[in-house]
């Protein structure tokens, strides 16, 4: 049983400048933390979110046992991420379904739903929101930033953006920037949504509908570059739902394969905003730290001041291990301190929220080194 | 090779506040006893995945990757020195990864287990393949796929243009500057490219 969870939210009526050169005023951040904050307030780590994540990264809310956060198998009281040491802070990022403002939200300049016209966010733009956030929790520097695959970038564009505000960036199954092939699996799974006659141009809301057929297609073709070929295989195989005859139909549902795959399209498409789908997958399509410089991520990264700790995991094909490397290439260029596992684990891109021995174990000491470290070393003393 | 007195002996050959590339650095030991004693700053490969949580454990870092797929991740010249502590004797691509040390390294040091000490030389006289302390297994189940002895890498070092700075043998953790080929188990040779 995991600790109850509590769901803050704050609001901003200051402007946020956005990338885009837009701004967004008036929002709220949804977020969540456990343990406490200690007196030199050096012991805070930011957990940044993945795709269709949220800032309910652990414990369970009253009454509701079923309802642990994503990433709890690693962060709580006596976990790898030890929320007894730890302050640790789970933020919703802007356009999110789940809490912060987003598309559903209205928009305080026309009075109506925002929908399509919610601006469109980059990594950054959600870095900068989340320091806001931490001002106000009066964190001037993290004792890390941790996050996976999207939340992995975001950790990045940390130690970029705000490079003294961090000690430890933790950057797992990530990668410097999406590759062609998986901004092709977003524009296929963007496609899937705006086609579908009820997506509206965005607009959906007005008309008391969802564009549930694209959400599900959507929804499928992440799961499949989630998982590898292997696990699939192993799962099901070339199993047919029922009995082992072959219905010579090309409707139904006839292999296990697909009556998951449509499970799982179901079940996000019953809460998963379509507009959020789309914008998120854009952040992720955006995001490329060295296309200020060039393309060359090592004279990008030669700001960064935090000490990495980077995992992949050796089935991952979505953010394979070779793009994690690039990343410690870079490192490497420019002498960071850096780690790197690449863990051996069969689940895909998956596996980073899976329990394996091997990946938990590395985790578990590079935050006890961590933690250590505070009682040896004291926060920076503030900026003036 | 983790013995106290074999760490010193190799550290001994790192200069003070060196960047240092362990290659197959194990549990990061020797990495440690650099950054702790010698001031050196570093990093240590290591494929086995024990090896790699006990580096995280220590603080050392530890980069997971396989030497057999190459070192293209290390510029030239990016390291004081590169260390091969009883690793070239595992690797099937001995020689690129010796030229490899070489490039990205300033300096080298390599460490490996002497084929011709004495022990050895009798066993085979024996007939039979050695099984040490030092080499510890069968003929058909060993990981040390390149046995090698203290003069074959003098020969190797000359054809790939490396001018040797010191070498020795070390057995049982003491220095052995007297035939070495004979009387040492273990090889070690400070080298730069020339």
């Amino acid at each position: 049983m995991s600790f109850v969870a509590t769901p803050q939210s704050m609001h901003f009526p200051e402007a946020l400048p956005l990338k885009s050169g837009a701004s967004i005023r008036d929002y709220h951040l949804a977020f969540e933390t456990y343990g406490e904050l200690n007196a030199d307030r050096s012991n805070a780590i930011l957990v940044c979110h993945a795709l269709n994540a949220s800032h309910h990264v652990a414990g369970s809310y009253e009454g509701q046992p079923k309802s642990e956060g994503w990433w709890d198998n690693m962060i709580g009281p006596g976990k790898a991420v030890d929320t007894n040491k730890f302050f640790v802070i789970g933020v919703n990022n802007l356009g999110s379904c789940f809490g912060s403002t987003g598309p559903m939200h209205i928009n305080p300049d026309t009075g109506k739903v925002y929908g399509a016209d919610f601006p469109v966010m980059t990594v950054e733009d959600w870095v900068n929101a989340q320091a806001r956030l931490l001002d106000r929790l009066g964190v001037t520097q993290l004792a890390a930033v941790l996050g996976g695959s999207l939340g992995g970038m975001q950790a990045l564009s940390w130690t970029l953006q705000h490079p003294e505000r961090m000690r430890h960036a933790v950057v797992v199954a990530s990668a410097p920037c999406l590759s062609a092939e998986n901004i092709a699996f977003n524009e296929v799974a963007r496609r899937a949504i705006v086609t579908d006659p009820d997506f509206h141009g965005g607009h959906f809301y007005e008309h008391r509908v969802v564009p549930k057929r694209g959400l599900r297609i959507a929804r499928m073709i992440g799961h499949i570059t989630y998982l590898s070929d292997d696990v699939m295989n192993q799962k099901f195989g070339r199993q047919l739902r029922e009995g082992m005859d072959l219905k010579y139909s090309t409707q139904d549902v006839e292999f296990q394969i697909e009556s998951y795959l449509r499970y799982q399209g179901d079940k996000f498409s019953d809460y998963f905003d379509a507009n959020t789908y789309l914008l998120i997958t854009r952040a992720l399509d955006y995001f490329d730290p060295a296309k200020a410089d060039g393309g060359d991520l090592t004279q990008s990264l030669a700001v960064a001041k935090a000490k990495f700790m980077l995992v992949s995991f050796t089935t991952d094909w979505r953010f394979s291990p070779a793009r994690s490397r690039e990343i410690v290439k870079a490192l490497l260029d420019n002498r960071c301190t850096v780690s790197y596992a690449e863990i051996d684990a069969p689940h895909g891109h998956d596996a980073f929220l899976l329990d394996d021995a091997r990946y938990m174990g590395v985790m578990r000491s590079y935050f006890e080194n961590i933690a250590n470290e505070l009682n040896t070393a004291p926060a920076t003393k503030e900026a003036a | 090779m983790t013995e106290k007195s074999t760490l010193r002996a190799i550290a001994s050959l790192i200069p003070p506040g060196s960047r240092v590339l362990d290659l197959g650095c194990g549990d990061g030991s020797l990495l440690a006893h650099l950054q702790a004693e010698r001031g050196c700053t570093g990093y240590g490969i290591e494929y086995d995945d024990a090896n790699v949580l006990a580096c995280v454990r220590r603080g050392v870092n530890v980069l997971q990757l396989n030497l057999e797929d190459g070192l293209a991740i290390f510029e030239d010249n990016s390291f004081d020195v590169v260390l091969q502590i009883d690793t070239l004797q595992h690797l099937r691509n001995a020689e690129v990864m010796l030229r490899e040390t070489a490039r990205i390294g300033k300096q080298g040091v390599v460490a490996f287990p002497n084929f011709a000490h004495w022990p050895n030389r009798l066993s085979i006289l024996q007939g039979r393949m050695p099984v040490t302390k030092r080499l510890p297994y069968q003929w058909y189940d060993t990981p040390n796929i390149r046995v090698g002895t203290f003069k074959d890498f003098e020969v190797l070092a000359i054809k790939n243009k490396l001018r040797i700075l010191d070498s020795f043998g070390l057995q049982n953790g003491h220095v052995q500057r007297l035939l070495p080929n004979a009387l040492a188990g273990t090889a070690v040779f400070h080298f730069e490219h020339a």
